[in-house]
């Protein structure tokens, strides 16, 4: 029985229609369909945060929203955001400081990194702990990532 | 073996000791901030089938039967196999090391047969076209299951009224017993004597990145190339041939990105094993990649131990003998091929440690279970060593009414005593701790603090401070494993090859999960050949690239591939002045290399560049005299031989508040100090040292496999096993001192264990010492807010 839902959206700017089966997971979608791996599947409950997508300019995780929920949706995944530059800052400021080691979930702190940046402001150090307390490191232990983030609002990134 | 002439370089050649000690960042990082990394679950592959696995429900079960029969029509399935048709194709293992003496486990397979001896352990595998095509299969396996008794709690299994294993005789995997001799009488004469039971909770790595294996058969050739998230390629290229049946220069072992690995991604897994041997059955490339939540029942466990330890101690302060008495649960099966005795040989090795005491005994049980197994994760006993040694060392200083910190200073082994050996056996070629001590208590400014702490609890804050001293094995010979009987590499290659345009490709054996390994390789190849770092590449992680090496574990990457990677680059180096010499027709002692070019070694007058070296070597050596042949790969290999293993020392210190009325522990700073020799990039130092601190927090704060009396895992997954956060971990201050091994030419100890190590003992003490005026003590880790009320009798 086929029970794919044809959905339209676009993704790093470009806009594709497939016929995707309602269980697919974005992140999955992303991955699988698209072949964009950037994005990183940590746990599948939506506790890591490593599959972490802006969609519609909010950050979600890939494994908590289903693939036909972004019909005509816009997907920003770490390739798009990299091509386009956005990201370009905290990428240096994260390579600077050594802000990752293993990498895996460097694309979705980078994503939820960007979102605070864009909220505009001047977070403390606390609040850009909490704002990335969704995001699971194992490798870094966190204070990395926070002095990357830091010089970034700093102007320094 | 003699010191390295450093400067690395003639004098003059402003290249001094080259890359060596700067902090540059990682070339192989921007790949991965970009998401262009490549992890094995990023592979795509031309018939690739999907494994998923059906895993027993029950802690200790006889599988009566399998009906697969359901499973076998559903949409996309390729196979389902049990045991039995696995055993075909894979041999099982039996973990047991020769110097473990008395060690004994019984054989796995690499899919249960018959029996299921702990909840998870795989007993049935599907393949399919998809990974969820194989999961809604595995949903339709049906199994006719007869419960066995559970063997769940150690004390349990110690007293064996039931046996797990009945072949064995009884629960013990390893026991083993160490005594100086003169403990009793030491204890005797004693003025005061401490005791003190300390618990360890099981806790496993959570790499972010699940257990990944790609294994892709060629049928034609008899081989298998393996691309695995593996920290030890040539060891598993090993047990594949030997275990598959395929000849071993047939198997290729391809490591990519890896996603956090931590010691678990070191062993030999069944369910691996199995997808190997299914690649090779089906003929095809077949995946499986562990979701979060059989990684909790399926990745390797760690710790449970439980430690009585006594301290004898003079009213002077002066300690005169430890005793140990250490159990530890490892699960049903040692873990092949480190085994499981490891961790609790390590808590006997390293009890007692830093201070300078020649009396000790030490008992140490390691006993089966019905739980998921354990085995060596990052710093491998130190954890468990450190915390009861440092939390004894404090319980005897509040005995006497001494400070914590000078009551170290008077029983730390003194820097000028070297080289050492230690009660339990163990030998220090040259530990610096009085300067660790003394570098510590300036960084923190431990007077301040204690001023602040008085001060504060007349306000009814609760501050801690918690110091905790340790010793490190790093760089280790084959004394760990090789010894014992395994194939496991103690010594590690690494080969250089300067290209046609003066480019430099590394070639090391020692494999990257994000340490930096990499980094490091290409600072020391550029140091050592005189090019700058942007000319070096490196590739890490391909058996039938590299050479033959041991990979990453046991804090050993830099100190043993770093040194073959600086052994290699110095004979690539006085290769390429020979042909510098031939070219230049000039005594190759006039000659050196600097900055990407061949200069006059007294005045560094640049006399020709690499690029025009490479290029008469490769592509017109007719310009060169006819006798003359060009080297430009130079292969190299390093192991270190003179100590069983390199001992590093450091000291963290750790600062919290407990609030006595929620139980919660607020982590205010945390320092580490580490001498882990020549250091190669100060800020990848730092960044393992916070990086391993937040795992040991995270050991001795939050994270806990909880079992259920019946062996069923209560929180296997990321909600409910709890890890550290960004808000709740502290800025962790770190600062070094270098006391260059004389093993080898580079100087570098190991590093990567070294936070992971110290952290939980230095965390346990801050609580106990902010609950000191509460007349309140914790000794079972994790320190959850409900143990610390329940210290405080509140609950």
């Amino acid at each position: 029985m086929d029970t794919a839902v044809e959905t339209t959206l676009t993704v790093n700017g470009t806009t594709l229609t497939r016929r995707i089966e309602p269980r697919v997971h974005l992140v999955d979608f992303l991955r699988d369909e698209l072949g964009l791996t950037g994005s990183h599947i940590g746990c599948e409950h939506g506790v890591c945060g490593a599959c972490t997508v802006r969609v519609n300019g909010e950050i979600v995780r890939g494994c908590l929203m289903l693939a036909v929920q972004a019909d005509g949706c816009k997907v920003e995944t770490v390739e798009g955001l990299s091509d386009s530059r956005e990201l370009e800052k905290l990428q240096k400021a994260f390579h600077e400081r050594n802000a990752l080691q293993c990498g895996f979930c460097t694309p979705g702190m980078l994503m939820a990194a960007q979102d605070l940046l864009n909220a505009g402001g001047k977070p403390s150090r606390e609040e850009i702990r909490t704002h990335i307390s969704g995001n699971y490191c194992r490798c870094t232990g966190y204070q990395a990532i926070v002095d990357a983030i830091e010089d970034c609002l700093n102007g320094q990134g | 073996m003699g010191k390295a002439e450093l400067p690395l370089h003639a004098p003059g050649t402003q290249l001094d000791r080259g890359y060596i000690g700067q902090s540059v960042p990682r070339p192989n990082a921007q790949r991965l901030l970009q998401g262009r990394g490549t992890f094995t679950d990023d592979l795509r592959f031309p018939r690739l089938a999907h494994v998923a696995f059906f895993r027993s429900p029950y802690a200790h079960a006889r599988i009566r039967k399998l009906d697969f029969k359901s499973a076998l029509r559903a949409p996309g399935v390729i196979a389902v196999l049990d045991g039995r048709a696995v055993a075909e194709y894979c041999t099982p293992w039996v973990a047991v090391l020769a110097h473990l003496k008395g060690i004994k486990s019984p054989p796995q397979h690499a899919i249960a047969i018959e029996r299921a001896c702990w909840q998870g352990e795989a007993c049935a595998a599907v393949v399919a076209e998809s990974r969820s095509q194989a999961e809604d299969a595995v949903a339709l396996i049906e199994a006719e299951w007869q419960e066995l008794p559970a063997v769940v709690d150690m004390d349990d299994a110690l007293r064996g009224k039931s046996v797990i294993h009945p072949e064995l005789g009884d629960n013990i995997c390893f026991r083993r017993e160490h005594d100086t001799g003169g403990v009793d009488d030491a204890f005797a004469a004693a003025d005061v004597v401490v005791e003190e039971t300390f618990h360890f909770g099981r806790h496993t790595g959570v790499c972010l990145e699940g257990r990944a294996i790609l294994a892709d058969y060629n049928a034609a050739e008899h081989s298998l190339t393996v691309y695995h998230a593996t920290q030890a390629p040539h060891m598993m290229q090993d047990i594949f041939s030997r275990h598959l049946g395929i000849p071993e220069a047939s198997v290729r072992v391809i490591t990519k990105d890896v996603g956090g690995s931590f010691g678990i991604k070191v062993h030999v897994y069944p369910d691996e094993m199995a997808t190997a041997a299914i690649s090779v059955m089906l003929r095809r490339p077949v995946k499986f990649v562990a979701d979060r939540l059989e990684s909790f029942v399926s990745d390797i466990h760690a710790r449970e131990h439980k430690a009585k330890v006594r301290l004898a101690v003079s009213k002077s302060g002066e300690i005169l003998a430890f005793e140990l008495d250490d159990v530890t649960a490892i699960g049903p099966y040692s873990v092949y091929p480190r085994t499981s005795g490891i961790e609790g040989n390590q808590v006997v090795n390293l009890t007692g440690g830093p201070y300078k005491h020649q009396k000790y005994r030490a008992r140490m049980h390691v006993v089966f279970t019905n739980k998921n197994v354990t085995c060596q994760y990052r710093a491998v006993g130190h954890p468990i060593a450190v915390a009861l040694t440092e939390g004894i060392v404090d319980l005897a200083a509040q005995k006497l009414g001494m400070d914590p910190a000078e009551f170290r200073r008077r029983n730390l082994i003194a820097d000028d005593a070297y080289p050492y050996t230690f009660p339990s056996g163990i030998k220090f070629e040259k530990l610096s701790h009085h300067k660790a001590l003394d570098l510590l208590l300036k960084k923190m400014d431990y007077p301040a603090l204690r001023e602040e702490q008085k001060r504060l609890r007349a306000q009814g804050v609760y501050r801690g401070i918690g110091l905790a001293a340790m010793i490190e094995v790093t760089n280790p010979s084959p004394a760990f494993y090789g010894v014992g009987g395994a194939r496991i590499s103690a010594q590690d290659g690494a080969t250089l090859r300067l290209e046609p345009t003066g480019m430099l490709t590394v070639m090391c054996s020692v494999t990257e999960q994000g340490q930096g390994t990499e980094a490091i390789f290409a600072q020391i190849a550029a140091s050592a050949v005189g090019v700058s770092l942007e000319k070096v590449r490196v590739i890490t992680g391909d058996t039938g690239i590299t050479p033959y090496g041991g990979g990453t574990w046991a804090s050993r990457g830099a100190g043993i591939g770093g040194e073959a990677v600086l052994l290699a680059g110095r004979a690539l180096r006085s290769n390429m002045l020979d042909i510098a010499a031939a070219i230049l027709k000039t005594d190759k002692s006039e000659l050196d290399i600097a900055a990407n070019a061949v200069v006059h070694k007294l005045t560094t007058e640049k006399k020709l560049d690499l690029a025009e070296l490479g290029r008469i070597a490769y592509f017109r050596p007719d310009t060169l005299p006819p006798e003359f042949q060009s080297e430009l790969t130079v292969t190299r290999h390093y192991t270190p031989r003179q100590y069983g293993f390199t001992f590093t020392n450091g000291i963290q210190a750790s600062h919290v508040e407990v609030d006595p009325d929620t139980g919660f522990v607020r982590l205010l700073k945390h320092w580490c100090v580490e001498d882990s020799g020549t250091v190669i990039n100060p800020m990848l130092v730092d960044e393992q040292l916070r990086g391993g601190v937040v795992q040991g927090i995270g050991a001795a704060l939050f994270e806990e496999c909880l079992y259920g009396p019946d062996g069923q895992l209560l929180n296997g997954n990321l909600a409910d096993y709890l890890v550290p956060m960004a808000l709740e971990m502290p800025d962790i201050v770190c600062a070094h001192l270098e006391t260059p091994t004389q093993q080898s030419q580079l100087g570098a100890k190991g590093v990567g264990e070294a936070g992971t190590a110290g952290a939980p003992g230095a965390v346990m003490n801050a609580i106990n010492d902010a609950l000191l005026p509460l007349d309140a003590r914790v000794t079972a880790m994790p320190f959850t807010p409900e143990r610390i009320l329940k210290a405080l009798k509140k609950v």
